[in-house]
């Protein structure tokens, strides 16, 4: 099937610095999907390319069925772009803000979308105060709120949370999902391990300006290893009946014993064969995104 | 066309949100007209009176010298990341320039009336019929267009803020190597040359004539022909900076 954003082969240098070396990418209608990856990695410049800011020195990629390069006002038409730097107008007010990106936008009744907006991104109260006196979320959320005045059908999100504090971070989260349930297809670029695991469809580990790996988040987790439980005893007595009854088992540092547990049956089962042997507590291991990431890139 | 409009608003709300600065282009150029009318004037002879013979040169002077801090908006506005949400939206998104020009040409067309406001009070006398004053508005709303474009360039080009502030101090300095503040043929022979082929001389005597009643020249062609290249080469030039950067 046609991919909604697909890129062959993709191609950026600044001066010396390769910054992507053959990215390939193909995210279908509907799909949010992630870039994880370390700062320097291309995401940025990936983002830039699709979003026609920026031209790849090779490769080609098409958004919304349309060259990125070619036919630059086509796919402007369909998509939006939330940047890394908030961009909104720091003398205007918020809804000055969004009045102007409705006229440039030709939404038809501005006002009453401004008014939407800023109802719905918490800015009602807000809305005529000038928006270099906002805090970081607030910006942070206006512009999000900016980007999807015409109700585009693609959105890019350059790391939408980075530098917001755990509360406008889940707004933000909460909005995107939003968006994701209306139908828009995502493609959004992240640090945060959390943010990818949570919102994205699927994933794709950026490192060195290629993918790296690719996959939904329980996929790529699975690759990294399976989910363990440490059990934790009193004494070594405990630890050796526990060892023998379980058939053996990774000792882990101190009086602990790590064995595999993949789900609540597994652990259950677990649990019914130490019937009597004194477990002081127990941790259970899930592989995170962190591994995944550690791993792979 | 709409969306210049939307960027003009843009413009003129920042033009009248920064106090400051809005302060400094409309007064700054009265200050400059005092003191050259009070200060120097008295110091400065020439075959008529001094004030009528500066008069048209210090509006050369505000007119440039304000149309030459588009240089600084535009290099300001290039700094902030809603000029990437201009870029990635489908319209021309030069227009955001037209904007900055526009602007640019209000506040300076406000400072440019105040100037000849307190001129006369300072005791310039033009001699201009209606038809002259129509000539004159027209060649100041031609010279202020020019410069704000070719600012704005400038403004492209800098790599920062301080930098394009450098050509507000060209525009400050040209006028007085021309016959804005003094006749050319009272300067050394190396001085008075660049004097009367810089563009200022044959803008200011232009004015000068039109505002004093007395018989216009080929200069005025001269002076036309300057500020329309510079309109044009200012206006494609723009456009084609903006899109590389």
């Amino acid at each position: 099937m046609a991919y909604t954003i697909e890129a062959e082969g993709l191609t950026k240098s600044f001066g010396a610095t390769r910054v992507l070396e053959g990215l390939d990418l193909g995210i279908e209608a509907g799909e949010v999907f992630a870039l994880l990856g370390p700062n320097g990695a291309g995401k940025t410049t990936t983002v830039r390319i699709l979003s026609t800011l920026l031209m790849p020195d090779r490769g080609s990629a098409r958004v919304a069925g349309h060259d990125v390069v070619g036919e630059r006002h086509a796919v402007r038409a369909a998509i939006s772009l939330t940047a890394q730097e908030a961009a909104v107008d720091g003398v205007l007010t918020g809804a000055e803000n969004l009045r102007m990106m409705a006229r440039l936008r030709r939404v038809e009744d501005g006002r009453q979308r401004t008014h939407e907006l800023l109802e719905r991104f918490d800015l009602a109260d807000a809305a005529d105060r000038r928006v270099a006196t906002y805090s970081g979320g607030m910006r942070r959320r206006l512009d999000l709120a900016m980007s999807l005045v015409s109700r585009p059908q693609v959105i890019f999100l350059d790391e939408p949370s980075t530098g917001l504090d755990p509360r406008s971070r889940l707004a933000i989260w909460e909005a995107v999902q939003a968006l994701a349930d209306d139908g828009a297809t995502i493609l959004l670029t992240t640090q945060y391990l959390e943010e990818a695991d949570r919102l994205a469809d699927r994933i794709a580990v950026v490192s060195d300006g290629r993918i790296s790996a690719l996959g939904t988040a329980h996929e790529l987790k699975s690759r990294v290893g399976e989910e363990t439980v440490e059990l934790f005893f009193a004494d070594l007595d405990a630890l050796a009946t526990a060892e023998a009854r379980l058939g053996g088992g990774g000792r882990g540092d101190g009086l602990s014993l790590r064995v595999p547990a993949a789900g609540a049956t597994d652990l259950r089962r677990v649990l019914e064969a130490l019937d009597g042997v004194a477990i002081e507590r127990l941790e259970l291991h899930k592989p995170t995104l962190d591994d995944v990431f550690l791993t792979l890139t | 066309m709409t969306d210049s409009l939307t960027f003009i608003g843009r413009s003129l709300r920042h033009s009248v949100r920064s106090i400051d600065a809005l302060l400094t282009a409309i007064l700054l150029p009265v200050a400059i007209m005092l003191m050259f009318v009070y200060v120097f004037g008295g110091a400065i002879e020439s075959d008529g009176r001094y004030v009528d013979y500066v008069v048209p040169g210090i509006i050369v002077l505000c007119a440039g010298f304000g149309s030459a801090s588009t240089a600084v908006a535009v290099a300001l506005d290039m700094t902030t990341g809603v000029i990437d949400r201009f870029r990635t939206l489908p319209i021309s998104s030069a227009a955001v320039l037209t904007g900055h020009v526009a602007a640019s040409v209000a506040r300076n067309v406000v400072s440019t009336l105040l100037v000849i406001g307190v001129a006369l009070l300072a005791g310039f006398h033009p001699q201009a019929d209606p038809l002259d004053w129509l000539a004159v508005a027209a060649l100041l709303l031609a010279l202020i267009t020019a410069i704000s474009w070719l600012a704005a360039c400038f403004g492209l080009i800098a790599k920062s803020v301080e930098a394009a502030n450098a050509i507000t101090f060209v525009a400050a300095f040209a006028p007085y190597l021309s016959s804005a503040f003094v006749p050319p043929d009272t300067m050394p022979a190396g001085l008075s040359w660049i004097a009367e082929h810089q563009p200022v001389t044959p803008i200011a005597d232009t004015l000068r004539a039109l505002l004093l009643g007395l018989p216009v020249g080929d200069e005025a062609i001269v002076a036309i022909a300057w500020c329309v290249a510079g309109i044009v080469i200012g206006r494609l030039g723009a456009a084609y900076l903006f899109a590389r950067r």
